[in-house]
């Protein structure tokens, strides 16, 4: 059966609701209720915001304690990553680990952030940081080399924490 | 024909057949590691087990021939089970570092891997520690971690390389590869065994970690460094030929190609000293001149002489269809008859299994197609000394560095008024030359080559030019090249602002007023088609991937005319 649209005309309004003051007390009650509720805004940039170990921020490479890179520059991440931003070329050394990434680049204004890299590295070399401040003025400043990439272990420990617990 | 089952298929055979190479035949295809066609069976990897009703075991179908009747199960449970197990105790010890090795990509122990094991282990011990970077020879390192001791690379040698220089070491578990005491891997063909190494424990030291395989094109071509012709496949990324590897031909080079071809036929392509736009002598010195001021200078040039005064060097280095086209404007729009080209040979380089002494790609070819001195003409010795007499004041050479191959020769070129070079690289010849016009490579244009035993072949272009684009033209393309724009660094390799020399000599030609119609190589070809006997009723499609012999009765008649 088809339902009649019932449509409420001014003279329809009962008293209480003509007069406005009793809305408008229910209104304000909120406005007032929300004025002393804590705050989770904050004035950025004087204020940082801190994300959780599960934020996906630019990708970055690992830097062991020893100053090296743990990437072996094979290339996974360059291969899966959707958006191609990825480019990985390598190099033979002398270490243990016969081959490292010569040229390790990311092009941000390619990366969407999707994490894909972090999760098929099989030396857990590159991982999601926390950093989302990327600003450039030239298409040249958007892809990061290694000098931008390498970031110390322990700066990076409650991802890889994060990781080695959900992935 | 007799006739076997293999899974509920019946299949024909020839007498004496093994099971693996009757269901190869038939499209079926068995797992292997250690067979390999063209070498003898070993019978050592197991991964080709499969069951034979009647028989009390599982049989290898790589060394078991085949006979009437037999019914064969590679999809029994027994068989599945069999090739879990053999993967599971070939992956014991291996090292299962691909992120690492450049075989990943196009491994056989990663394929199968993936097809056949159950990707489980249930071996906690230590994995045997090898010796990993070891130089087998100067060409080839291996890594004995990896080696899943299949034996190829030994067969390999002594019955293809005919040098045995490979045997295993050691028992068990530690078995390991090595050379003979003294010895090196370095026959002429050793890199073969990188190719047909199903792991990556025999690298190329000359491409090791340059690139992924997944992230080159592929381009199907033939090989350069003699009158083998051995066909190959161009491994290309960023614009920049980064290996070849043999491309199965059974009528040319099986399975393989030498290690001069290999590695010397293709780095001149993104080499230093190409040559990059036209250039012109100016007060002594090769300046970069732009196209249309480069042809100008030459037709004046060339028309300030008699047609007799101008003679014509092809190549045996260059296409057909090049050598073709240099033909017709010798001919018919210069209308000299001083036409030639110089044969290359080597009597230290062939050999009875692929290398020829003649080391140019296409003598045979260039012969057909009408490089040739006619009735009137002078050939080459006749050129030189004409040369030297002054009757002869201009001389074009296409693709051929003939002061580096021909002894005293610069001198005599001194005499020249005009010399004309048609080259892809700076070299001696163009040195000497009042008109330098850049040509393509081999690898930056269609074309067709004749090897020595009378079979045409096309090459492709893998590498892009400023005129030549890669997805306009049809050239194969990786995924970068598919997905990549100008402003990503992985796309911004050089391009050579050069052409294919039969686009130069069609411009020139039109320049001295008479147009020649063709507009891609294969209309070249086409024309050739019509109008040589050799090619008679062929086509670029006819000619393939695997090329087509000549009629032989055709080519002597051509020859010795
Ligand atoms: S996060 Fe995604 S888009 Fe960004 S580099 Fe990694 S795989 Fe590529
Ligand atoms: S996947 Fe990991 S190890 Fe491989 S290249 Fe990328 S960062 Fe390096
Ligand atoms: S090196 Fe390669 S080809 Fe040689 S035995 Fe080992 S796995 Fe087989
Ligand atoms: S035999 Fe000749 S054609 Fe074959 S790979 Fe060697 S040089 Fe090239």
């Amino acid at each position: 059966m088809e339902q009649k649209a019932v449509k409420r005309r001014e003279k329809d309004l009962k008293f209480w609701e003509r007069i406005y003051i009793p809305e408008i007390l229910k209104g304000l009650s909120l406005t007032f209720k929300n004025m002393v509720r804590p705050k989770f805004t904050f004035e950025y940039p004087e204020e940082k915001f801190v994300p959780s170990s599960a934020y996906r921020g630019r990708p970055v490479l690992v830097e062991e304690e020893n100053g090296e890179e743990r990437c072996v520059a094979c290339g996974l991440c360059s291969r899966v990553c959707p958006a191609l931003a990825i480019e990985v070329q390598a190099g033979e050394t002398e270490r243990e680990k016969e081959r490292f990434p010569e040229k390790f680049e990311i092009n941000m204004l390619r990366c969407i952030f999707c994490g894909f890299c972090e999760e098929v590295c099989p030396e857990e070399a590159i991982v999601m940081s926390k950093d989302y401040e990327l600003a450039f003025s030239s298409r040249e400043e958007g892809i990061y080399g290694k000098d931008k990439l390498l970031v110390p272990a322990n700066q990076l420990q409650d991802r890889i924490d994060f990781l080695r617990q959900y992935k | 024909m007799p006739k076997f089952t293999i899974d509920n298929r019946e299949i024909e055979f020839q007498q004496g057949q093994t099971i693996i190479e009757a269901a190869i035949d038939n499209g079926i295809e068995i797992p292997h590691f250690c067979w390999h066609p063209e070498l003898s069976v070993s019978g050592n990897c197991r991964i080709c087990l499969v069951e034979v009703e009647k028989m009390p075991k599982l049989v290898i179908a790589c060394s078991t021939i085949a006979a009437e009747g037999m019914i064969v199960h590679t999809q029994s449970q027994n068989a599945i089970e069999a090739r879990n197990v053999v993967m599971e105790f070939i992956l014991i010890n291996h090292p299962l570092d691909c992120p690492i090795c450049d075989e990943a990509g196009e491994c056989k122990l990663q394929d199968y891997t993936y097809q056949y094991s159950i990707g489980e282990s249930r071996f906690t011990e230590n994995k045997v520690i090898k010796q990993k970077h070891f130089e087998l020879g100067p060409r080839v390192i291996f890594d004995g971690e990896r080696c899943i001791s299949c034996s190829r690379c030994i067969r390999f040698c002594e019955e293809i390389a005919k040098d045995p220089e490979l045997t295993f070491v050691q028992r068990g578990d530690r078995v390991t590869i090595t050379t003979y005491p003294g010895q090196q891997m370095d026959n002429p063909y050793s890199m073969n065994t990188i190719d047909i190494c199903p792991v990556g424990a025999l690298t190329n030291k000359d491409f090791r970690f340059k690139a992924r395989v997944w992230d080159m094109s592929s381009t199907d071509s033939v090989c350069t460094g003699c009158a083998k012709g051995c066909n190959i496949n161009i491994w290309v990324r960023n614009n920049e030929i980064l290996r070849l590897t043999p491309r199965y031909n059974q009528d040319v080079n099986s399975y393989w190609m030498c290690d001069h071809g290999r590695l010397n036929t293709f780095k001149f392509v993104n080499g230093e000293d190409r040559i990059n736009s036209p250039h012109i002598r100016k007060e002594g010195q090769l300046e970069k001149v732009d196209w249309d001021e480069s042809f100008n200078e030459a037709v004046t040039r060339i028309k300030s002489y008699p047609k007799d005064e101008i003679a014509f060097l092809g190549s045996a280095y260059t296409t057909c269809e090049n050598n073709y086209v240099l033909a017709l404007f010798a001919g018919s729009v210069v209308g000299s008859n001083h036409i030639d080209f110089i044969s290359h040979l080597d009597p230290d380089f062939g050999d009875d299994i692929l290398r020829k002494n003649d080391i140019t790609p296409n003598k045979k070819g260039a012969e057909l197609v009408g490089i040739t001195p006619s009735k009137s003409g002078l050939n080459f010795e006749g050129m030189r000394k004409a040369i030297k007499e002054k009757k002869i004041k201009a001389l074009l050479i296409m693709e051929d560095d003939i002061v580096s191959s021909v002894k005293d020769i610069e001198n005599v070129l001194g005499n020249l008024e005009l010399l004309v070079v048609l080259a892809s690289n700076f070299n001696k010849t163009t040195e000497l030359a009042d008109l330098v016009f850049p040509t393509a490579t081999f690898a930056e244009k269609n074309g067709t080559f004749v090897n020595a035993d009378g079979i045409i072949q096309r090459i492709k272009p893998a590498v892009a030019t400023v005129e030549a684009d890669r997805a306009l033209d049809g050239f194969e393309m990786s995924r970068l090249d598919k997905f990549g724009s100008e402003f990503d660094r992985w796309m911004t390799g050089a391009k050579m602002d050069a052409k294919p020399g039969w686009k130069i000599l069609k411009s020139l030609s039109g320049l001295l007023g008479k147009k020649m119609k063709f507009n891609m190589a294969e209309e070249i070809f086409e024309d050739m088609a019509a109008n040589i006997d050799a090619f008679k009723g062929l086509n670029y499609d006819d000619v393939g991937n695997s090329g087509v012999k000549l009629k032989t009765e055709n080519i002597e008649n051509a020859v010795t005319s």
